[in-house]
């Protein structure tokens, strides 16, 4: 910014410097004195804590280090991403958890943004009974600890019937106490091939959308966009699914012994704690869509009806784009808190991060190295989302021209 | 809650990293001093077992393991009632002993070569032979533990029962599908409304378990135990004098029963009794108790307090339908047998 003014009033280098004067009186002096007693300080406590540490270790005959991570861990895990059995290593065992934390965290993200955002911009409806269902909403979920309602919707899904007696309502979808099982295919590679074909479609579709947009902007005809999409996006991997010899077999889950044997499985445990994260943090996201609408000036509204939009064209259009700005920083609030709030996972029995990290120090009793795994795999997840949250704030900020 | 657990378990970590070099190994005891000082001995226990640990209505511990805490502190001062219980989760019991929080574990604890070496624990002595068993709903039609394929097993993390488990599924070739609950209530209750078929943990609390339940009948325990759980009291390794007292606590205990001393006649038989290892034992003669650092009436008062080893079994463990089996005394078929007092 500086350099672009042409005052040259800005040009000068502050005051002129004077030398450091060895005397208690230099403002200078004490800064840097107070400044070096202060970080050595700390330095100080942070080696005495750490050599303590490593003493007292050392004292006990606690081994320490990471080399338990190649070990065998034995510990058997309900629910992995990836395949796993208890032969595998610790190490596995841990990202199978980190596996899980993200799945509930970013599934959880993206439901507890949709029923925020609904929930919020229904408090504000002019319809008296739904505002008041909304509210109602809002007060009871946010009051209540998220432990309790983790552990009320788990009582509930167990109080369904048991596989035996389960709830049939469609051929092939079950519902018991052991989980909701729906029917799937049998995954081939074919499948992983149209599935990159779909990504590729999309990624298609968007860069058509760029385009077609900028002729918008040249010539003003508004152009379809949905022919390309169905083209790319459906079109595409079918035929990649279709070129690769359309493999299809239904897999149908069915009663065998005990348990339901094949199909799509969602766990009643990992179903509560969604279920609870998700409707939680929607409490809180729907106040802070209320809030970023309230704060678009009434002007705009205003504005936008003497245009002659719609009311929904208008919150779409003018008014969400807008409260955006000041919804995207406490949002990213709220993603952390869902994230975090996802390690009360053990109390439901869904295994994540902290419930196979927990297990795993106390299997191997490095404790100290435990801790650390699962601060630095929250560090990094939270990280991740602050960093993406702050690139698209900085995206949908105000440009001014 | 979890996140609680957590941060109590970052809290012990931190006052790993907080607790002085004071207890580094020097002559003497550093824990029984420590104790001394305190004037209370500070003892690790289950959160809630029915038989070993668990407070009643007047919220007084009471149990198997308690009797061994309580065991020590007669030992020391001739008074029982000078225990403060720590209550501890299967997870922060072992930071709990290693950072000094408490004194002693006696915590249903099994003693393995691992939790003996790199946790820096000692086990000065098996106080019950236990092992892994698998507890199911009488209506299941289950009758051995190899019916279970297929099943879903609940279990609670952080023990060896979750190793025991994928050991024994491993080698029996058996499918399962864990539901892994930390807190016994939860993982019972999980159980209990048919999320899992069974419920698998030392055989001892499988019984506490049902004997807790409001229709015992309705559960069955299975006949196939499937591990060694030898459960120990369990203290910081290199305080050698502290394990010893702990240890010949037990063996007293044990040795008292085969001696036939009871609650009941303890008095009479340290005025009359002339066998002479009941006469040592019972600080008539020779100076066990000095060696441990205790007084010599130690025997007298622990078992006129609290009975013998059976009277201490029978007492807590009788009531929720515990048999003695391996604990019974060898003479009588059994494992538990003390060196002799001497």
């Amino acid at each position: 910014m500086s350099t672009s003014t042409a005052d040259p009033r800005q040009n000068s280098a502050g005051p002129p410097r004077r030398p450091i004067r060895l005397s208690w009186s230099d403002e200078r002096l004490r800064g840097i004195v107070w400044q070096l007693l202060v970080v050595g300080v700390v330095l100080a406590i942070a080696w005495w804590l750490w050599s303590n540490t490593v003493h007292n270790l050392e004292v006990r005959r606690i081994a320490t280090g990471f080399g338990f991570l190649d070990r065998e861990a034995g510990l058997p895990i309900g629910e992995a991403l990836i395949p796993y059995e208890p032969t595998d290593t610790y190490f596995r065992a841990l990202l199978v958890g980190v596996l899980n934390t993200l799945k509930v965290a970013v599934v959880g993200v993206v439901l507890a943004t949709i029923l925020g955002t609904l929930v919020g911009i229904a408090r504000l409806s002019h319809n008296w009974l739904l505002s008041k269902i909304a509210g109602f909403y809002v007060e009871l979920i946010r009051d209540l600890p998220l432990l309790l309602q983790l552990l009320f919707w788990y009582t509930i899904l167990q109080s369904l019937p048991g596989p035996r007696q389960a709830l049939n309502p469609v051929d092939g979808v079950f519902l018991s106490n052991r989980g909701l099982l729906l029917p799937f295919i049998e995954w081939m590679p074919a499948h992983n091939w149209a599935l990159l074909a779909l990504v590729a479609g999309f990624i298609g579709t968007l860069m058509t959308a760029r385009a077609l947009r900028a002729r918008q902007y040249a010539d003003g005809q508004p152009r379809k966009i949905w022919p390309a999409a169905v083209t790319l996006m459906a079109g595409l991997p079918l035929l990649v699914w279709a070129a690769l010899g359309a493999p299809f077999t239904p897999d149908v889950p069915a009663l065998r012994g005990f348990n339901f044997q094949g199909g799509l499985i969602m766990t009643p445990e990992y179903f509560a704690l969604l279920l609870g994260l998700v409707t939680y943090t929607a409490g809180f996201i729907a106040e802070i869509v209320r809030a970023g609408i309230l704060a678009v000036n009434q002007g705009q509204w205003e504005a936008a009806q003497a245009l002659g939009l719609r009311r929904g064209d208008i919150l779409k259009r003018i008014v969400l784009p807008q409260a955006l700005r000041v919804i995207v920083p406490p949002m990213t609030s709220q993603y952390l808190n869902l994230t975090k709030n996802s390690s009360l996972a053990v109390a439901v029995g869904y295994q994540d991060i902290v419930s196979i990290a927990n297990t795993t120090l106390n299997q191997t009793g490095q404790a100290i190295e435990g801790i650390a795994i699962i601060m630095l795999v929250y560090l990094t997840i939270s990280l991740s989302i602050s960093l993406f949250m702050n690139w698209y704030n900085a995206r949908i900020a105000l440009v001014e021209r | 809650m979890k996140a609680l657990r957590l941060a109590l378990t970052g809290a012990i970590a931190g006052a790993a990293m907080l607790a002085g070099p004071a207890m580094a190994q020097a002559p003497g005891s550093p824990t029984l001093d420590a104790i001394r000082a305190r004037g209370t001995l500070v003892c690790g226990v289950n959160t809630g077992l029915a038989g070993f640990a668990q407070p009643d209505s007047q919220g007084v511990w009471r149990g198997f393991d308690v009797d061994y805490c309580r065991a020590v502190a007669v030992a020391l001062w001739n008074d029982a009632s000078k225990v403060r219980y720590v209550p501890t989760t299967a997870q922060n019991r072992f930071t709990a002993l290693q950072s000094g929080e408490v004194d002693m574990l006696a915590r249903n604890t099994t003693w393995t070569l691992s939790r003996d070496t790199s946790l820096g624990f000692d086990f000065p002595a098996i106080s019950f032979f236990d092992g892994q068993g698998f507890m199911v709903k009488a209506s299941a039609g289950v009758r051995t533990a190899r019916d279970l394929n297929g099943a879903t097993i609940c279990v609670q993390p952080g023990t060896t029962t979750e190793q025991n488990l994928t050991d024994w599924a491993r080698s029996n070739r058996i499918r399962f599908t864990p539901v892994v609950i930390e807190r016994v209530e939860e993982a019972v209750g999980a159980y209990v409304a048919g999320r899992c078929d069974a419920y698998t943990t030392d055989v001892s609390g499988l019984a506490a378990t049902r004997s807790a339940q409001p229709r015992p009948a309705e559960h069955q325990i299975l006949p196939d135990v499937i591990s060694k759980e030898p459960l120990a009291p369990a203290v910081r390794h290199g305080d050698q004098r502290f394990a010893d007292l702990v240890k010949w606590i037990h063996f007293g205990l044990v040795g008292a029963e085969e001696l036939g001393i009871t609650a009941a006649n303890v008095q009479q038989a340290a005025q009359s009794d002339a066998r002479p290892d009941v006469q040592r034992m019972l600080g008539r003669s020779g100076e066990l108790g000095q060696m441990l650092g205790v007084d010599n009436a130690w025997m007298v008062n622990i078992i006129r307090t609290l009975g013998n080893y059976g009277e201490i079994f029978e007492r807590n463990l009788a009531p929720i339908g515990l048999q003695r089996g391996p604990n019974a005394l060898w003479t009588n078929g059994g494992l538990q047998y003390a060196p002799p007092l001497r």
